[in-house]
């Protein structure tokens, strides 16, 4: 098997003009399946018997929730990548990948809180999902905070990169710890968040319409990001000049 | 005798990397011995802050009952928590660490020994120091047992966990909230179950489950953290 195509994404430029030619092909079939799936979820699928209209929240709610986790994820992925290979490309795939994590991981909370309203009557409770959500979001924030606390990058991806590949080990003891403490503490809440019951087509295709558009969204910003980090990691050389004179 | 063999004779009289932890540990407790403050303080920071709970909730001991085990446990990783900042700074300012790097044996059994001599020096002192703190909370005397086992692997697990992070903000300006953001979320394991098993041995029942759970935290510390916390030195050393 030739190893080109991996020697190739080492190399700044050509990942740079990968990223622009990519980022369209991600964020087009992201904007279809996002609106077709809102459309599907909010106006085409049928009440919840249970829970009513209230339940529709899960179609931001599950696909944000899901991409907090598999960002963090890709993120450790990349960051053990650039600690193997010294690969600067997969550190900065790393970078870029903890802020757009965040992100998700504070949508998942802020929707899990406004789903809670009317399931639970409060805007928060320790529910084991909500409270390992937390953890995570604690966990993207160490990894910033641990990369600009350095004054020089290339520590910052070395140090940061360890941290990910720790937290890759970590996370899930954390997320079943959680959970086992709250099976423990209490019994289970009345209504599972993040797991109602799925009856009929006309609810879990918009379901998968919008999980789908939103990986594909966050490909798109990620490549996005990239490009903006190799450029601000390559601004010393004579390859930028060109490729933003172009 | 042939130069071959004096090289291999100065080689045999090199220490082992076990030998020169055992070194390496001997020296730590012996200047911690003779700097008592490192060993007092994380003690005494413990006390005020089990005192501060019955002066910000109540005096009542049947309402602190309730929420001992949480305090003792959230007051003892705060404690090791703060004291993890010194578990390298001080090396690392003198540049003892860094020969400890080049020395040409194991760096990852010389954290081990730092490790172990930290946990020896903060972590086993909190768990003794507990069930005083635990009884004027309102603890009974026959959770004594289980409050000091769960505090030393607690500690054990935590000190092992903090010195990957405390290597990795080692390079850092503003070294000791970092050290706590990156240490906290990760340690979450140890304070659940941990507290889960000082509130069972409160109640007077068997708290094996979430104390193995605790230890299978602590051996997978042992087994991986060295390593990680070795590669963090050897980053921050570059």
């Amino acid at each position: 098997m030739s190893w080109t195509w991996f020697h190739r994404l080492g190399s700044p430029p050509y990942v740079y003009r990968l990223a622009r030619t990519l980022t369209p092909w991600f964020a087009w079939p992201a904007a279809l399946l996002i609106v077709a799936g809102l459309y599907g979820g909010l106006v085409l699928a049928p009440p919840d018997y249970q829970q009513g209209d209230g339940f529709r929240m899960i179609y931001v709610h599950v696909p944000t929730a899901y991409l907090s986790i598999m960002i963090y994820t890709s993120m450790g992925i990349a960051a053990a990548v650039g600690l193997i290979w010294r690969m600067k490309v997969a550190h900065a795939v790393a970078a870029s990948c903890a802020p757009i994590g965040a992100s998700f991981t504070v949508a998942a909370l802020a929707t899990g809180s406004l789903f809670g309203r009317p399931m639970w009557g409060t805007y928060w409770e320790w529910d084991p999902r909500l409270t390992s959500e937390l953890l995570l979001l604690f966990l993207y924030l160490g990894y910033m905070g641990l990369r600009s606390a350095f004054d020089d990058a290339q520590r910052a991806d070395r140090a940061s990169a360890l941290l990910a590949i720790v937290g890759l080990v970590d996370v899930p003891i954390v997320h079943y710890s959680v959970i086992w403490w709250n099976s423990l503490h209490q019994a289970p809440s009345l209504l599972r968040l993040g797991r109602p019951t799925i009856y009929t087509a006309s609810m879990l295709v918009p379901l998968l319409f919008m999980i789908f558009g939103f990986t594909l969204y966050f490909v798109a910003v990620l490549l996005m990001r990239l490009r903006g980090e190799v450029l601000r990691r390559e601004r010393a050389a004579s390859w930028v000049k060109e490729a933003l004179a172009s | 005798m042939n130069a071959t063999a004096a090289v291999l004779d100065t080689r045999a009289d090199i220490p082992s990397a076990f030998d020169v932890a055992g070194l390496a540990l001997a020296r730590d407790l012996r200047l911690a011995f003779r700097k008592r403050d490192e060993i007092v303080q994380p003690l005494a920071f413990f006390a005020v802050v089990t005192t501060l709970f019955p002066l910000a909730i109540t005096p009542e001991l049947s309402r602190l009952r309730e929420i001992a085990p949480g305090v003792l446990w959230v007051a003892a990783l705060l404690a090791a928590l703060l004291a993890l900042e010194h578990l390298f700074r001080d090396d690392a300012r003198d540049g003892t660490l860094e020969q400890y790097a080049l020395c040409g044996r194991s760096l990852t059994w010389l954290l081990y020994a730092k490790t172990a001599a930290h946990w020896v020096l903060t972590g086993l002192p909190l768990a003794v120091l507990a069930p005083f703190a635990g009884m004027a909370l309102g603890v009974p005397v026959r959770a004594v047992g289980g409050i000091v086992i769960t505090l030393a692997i607690g500690t054990l697990a935590l000190s092992l966990i903090g010195a990957i992070s405390a290597a990795l903000t080692l390079g850092t300006r503003r070294g000791g909230m970092l050290l706590s953001l990156l240490t906290l979320p990760l340690a979450v394991p140890i304070l659940i179950f941990g507290a889960q098993a000082t509130e069972l041995a409160m109640r007077a029942q068997s708290f094996a489950a979430p104390l193995e759970l605790l230890a299978a935290f602590a051996v997978l510390g042992v087994t991986l953290a060295p390593l990680a916390a070795a590669a963090a030195v050897r980053i921050s050393l570059e």
